[in-house]
């Protein structure tokens, strides 16, 4: 494969100039799984550009590699120059304010922000305006099925995205026709509805003055509508990333996912190589727009190459050569709005049976509305993720179950 | 020259000064290797756990983001004052305390130490005493077998039985169903006993029997192999003379066995209190972290790793765990004083 032979041959390039000159800077970066592979990437085209720097890469899983680097802030030793981060930590780390603000100088994280997906440079912003780090991929939302199953039931993609109730008759059709599920969880609708009607500015679960939303009509909308989905039996019950859930996509036994634009590599690389051709990628019913996941960058406070730490992440976020890069080769979506402009978009992607998917994604990605994040949303989501479970299995009233979220969430924010 | 230690008082003999050898500060070097490595990675988070249950502490702010905070992490886990206690006899003081992350976690490690405790060791004490009396050559083999699942590492142990438990594609399920469907001459004798259909063992009222059965499962050989090296001390002339005094096996496991198995039994029924009061991997991988429908299978561990690294919050989740101490210490102090008494 292309890209492992150049990672390799990246790794043997920093080996090898290791200790030959002794003026270099050395820059550690921490990163994790899969986010790495494009700092392996940038490698030698950055070599190319500052041939003083070294890069020095620390990768860990995705787990650890959050776990350390908190506990790094914690205690602040063996901080890294630059440190890879996932859209749920971003919030945190510059709230707890143990990362630069790039807002201030002398970095002029302000003047880039018009270059990224404006939905991007709002997850990168948090509370006070602080611009705690820089999005480098993003996740655009998409609902991925499989043409070949909905063309035996007679389901047309219109009728799966027309709005939320079309989707849930179709997959009942579905089920009667296939006996096939139309989507993994029920709880996959919930976390997409919570999020409709948001405009720019406005927060998940949290309003601007902290208060807690979640008994909102949006919450009870999102909660009912997947109830309703879960009685009309189309979900799997099967929760994502286990067993079931990659079995049924590649025996066939589920016919749909909603997730970040990156399933699709998912699905082509490990999950069911051998549908392809059979998968389409449409817009999420009811005209939404969401957005999975999505990568950062930031800089510690404790960390000594600042200025070099800051060159890096501008080389990386939104040099268009290095974002094209990680676009075309490891398929990560770039936040970088000039980067979607190259003709790689326009490409047919075989495994969606040559659809131009990433031309949608991109438009996707475009109308995602600019919510405001908040430290405790990852908090928040847990809590409503257990009080829904609630409610499909041991049939809590939706009202009882929000107010108690809303406890819940309230205790734990209190301070 | 002086020595950099303090004088010590010597005999007559050894009075003459001298100088510092290696046979004088070798010992010291030989054994700071334990010393170092107990004070940084034992004592000094012992202390400073402690300590910072005492303070607000957002991890990311890094330790000059300490701010004190007196008992109030410790408050703020109990909630005492946000129960009922004036309905303290009736049932809703107990369904309000259920309803409490703390108190609720509490109880599911206290029912999962006791579903998957007591079993342990009403299996293991039998299990060592006739692999004791009936094996001879497969002696060794067969521990080694009962002693391997401690041996395995808990994540690969709880994978295979969250695929063997997986609700479509188990081994379980399939076995079940497969009974069910079973098929004489178009009959189906087994039909009323099993499901016909596969079960979801993802549901809230499996969650804590499964977790359960897991650690059972994996510390029955544990406690076997205690026990049986404990039987292999007990003199054999006792059950001689037993037996020529008419006494039968069962005599012989009541009033021989047991009463000389006891210290055994206390040194073990500890460790199991103490280990099942830390539950936290079997459950957290079994559940995916989320402690299931409803947290039925959530341990204080998996709350103080919650409460610690989700929410960041890491002078409560000090907090817990040094509540947790104090109830371990309680058991333990408990079970030395009813089992460990002197006859």
């Amino acid at each position: 494969m292309g890209f492992i032979s150049k990672a390799g041959s990246a790794g043997l390039l920093v080996s090898a100039v290791f200790g030959a000159q002794a003026q270099t800077t050395v820059l550690t970066v921490a990163s994790f799984k899969d986010l790495d592979r494009s700092v392996l990437a940038a490698i030698p085209l950055y070599k190319k550009a500052r041939p003083d720097v070294e890069i020095k890469l620390v990768s860990l899983g995705y787990g650890d590699h959050h776990n350390a680097m908190t506990t790094a802030l914690a205690t602040g030793a063996n901080l890294p120059d630059v440190m890879g981060i996932e859209i749920g930590f971003v919030a945190k780390m510059a709230e707890g304010g143990g990362v630069e603000d790039l807002s201030k100088a002398p970095y002029d994280a302000n003047a880039l922000r018009p270059k990224f997906f404006k939905f991007a440079s709002a997850q990168a912003t948090s509370r006070g305006g602080i611009f705690a780090a820089v999005p480098a991929d993003i996740g655009p939302g998409a609902l991925f099925y499989r043409k070949d199953l909905m063309d035996k039931a007679g389901i047309t993609e219109a009728q799966l995205t027309q709005s939320w109730d079309s989707y849930i008759e179709a997959g009942k059709t579905l089920k009667a026709k296939t006996g096939a599920y139309l989507i993994p969880n029920a709880g996959t609708i919930k976390d997409i509805l919570l999020r409709s009607g948001l405009k720019d500015g406005e927060g998940i679960y949290f309003d601007d003055k902290g208060k807690v939303l979640v008994d909102s009509p949006r919450f009870v909308r999102a909660f009912e509508t997947a109830k309703k989905a879960r009685a009309a039996g189309i979900d799997a019950k099967v929760g994502a990333w286990s067993n079931e859930w990659s079995e049924g996509f590649k025996r066939g036994t589920v016919a749909s996912e909603m997730m970040g634009a990156w399933l699709a590599g998912h699905l082509k690389n490990w999950i069911a190589p051998e549908t392809a051709g059979q998968w389409r990628s449409a817009t999420l019913p009811g005209g939404l727009s969401a957005s999975w996941g999505g990568s950062f960058y930031a800089i510690p406070k404790a960390a000594k190459n600042k200025a070099a730490a800051w060159d890096f992440i501008k080389f990386m976020t939104t040099n268009k050569e290095v974002q094209i890069a990680a676009f075309r080769e490891l398929d990560a979506f770039p936040a970088l709005v000039e980067a979607t402009n190259d003709p790689f978009v326009d490409q047919p992607m075989p495994f969606l049976g040559g659809q131009v998917a990433r031309k949608q994604w991109k438009a996707t990605a475009a109308a995602i509305p600019a919510t405001a994040v908040d430290r405790l949303d990852p908090v928040a989501a847990e809590v409503i993720a257990a009080e829904f479970d609630k409610v499909l299995e041991q049939d809590k009233p939706v009202a009882a179950a929000l107010a108690d979220a809303k406890k819940a969430i309230e205790r734990r924010v209190r301070r | 020259m002086s020595t950099p230690f303090p004088p010590i008082r010597r005999t007559p003999t050894t009075r003459r000064r001298s100088a510092l050898k290696p046979w004088h500060y070798m010992p010291y070097v030989f054994v700071a290797p334990f010393f170092i490595l107990f004070l940084s990675f034992g004592l000094f988070p012992l202390l400073f756990s402690a300590y910072a249950s005492f303070f607000r502490w957002e991890l990311s702010s890094g330790l000059a983001g300490m701010k004190w905070e007196g008992w109030g992490n410790y408050a703020f886990v109990l909630q005492l004052d946000a129960l009922p206690w004036k309905q303290f006899f009736t049932g809703a003081f107990w369904s309000e305390l259920h309803g409490l992350d703390f108190w609720r976690a509490l109880y599911n490690t206290f029912w999962l130490g006791f579903a998957s405790g007591l079993p342990q060791h009403l299996i293991a004490i039998p299990l060592a005493y006739f692999i004791h009396m009936k094996f001879r050559r497969a002696r060794n083999p067969a521990i080694a077998m009962y002693f391997l699942p401690y041996i395995t590492n808990t994540v690969a142990i709880t994978l295979v039985f969250s695929s063997l438990f997986s609700r479509d594609f188990g081994v379980i399920n399939q076995v079940l169903t497969g009974l069910a469907h079973f098929d004489v001459a178009g009959v189906r004798p087994l039909a009323w006993l099993f499901p016909d259909q596969n079960i979801d063992w993802g549901r809230p009222e499996y969650t804590r029997p499964i977790v359960a059965f897991i650690i059972w499962w994996r510390f029955v050989g544990w406690n076997t192999v205690l026990y049986l090296s404990a039987l292999q001390t007990i003199p054999k002339d006792l059950y001689e003379a037993a037996t020529i005094d008419g006494a039968g096996l069962w005599q012989q496991f009541r009033y021989i066995t047991l009463p000389m198995l006891r210290p055994m039994i206390l040194f073990a029924v500890t460790l199991t209190i103490i280990g099942n009061l830390q539950l936290f991997e079997e459950p957290f991988i079994l559940t995916g972290g989320s402690g299931g429908v409803g947290q039925v299978a959530e341990t204080v561990a998996m709350q103080m790793y919650k409460v610690g690294l989700t929410d960041g919050d890491f002078g409560t989740a000090s907090a817990v765990a040094w509540l947790m101490f104090m109830v371990i210490a309680a058991l333990t102090w408990l079970n030395n004083r009813y089992l460990g008494k002197k006859d």
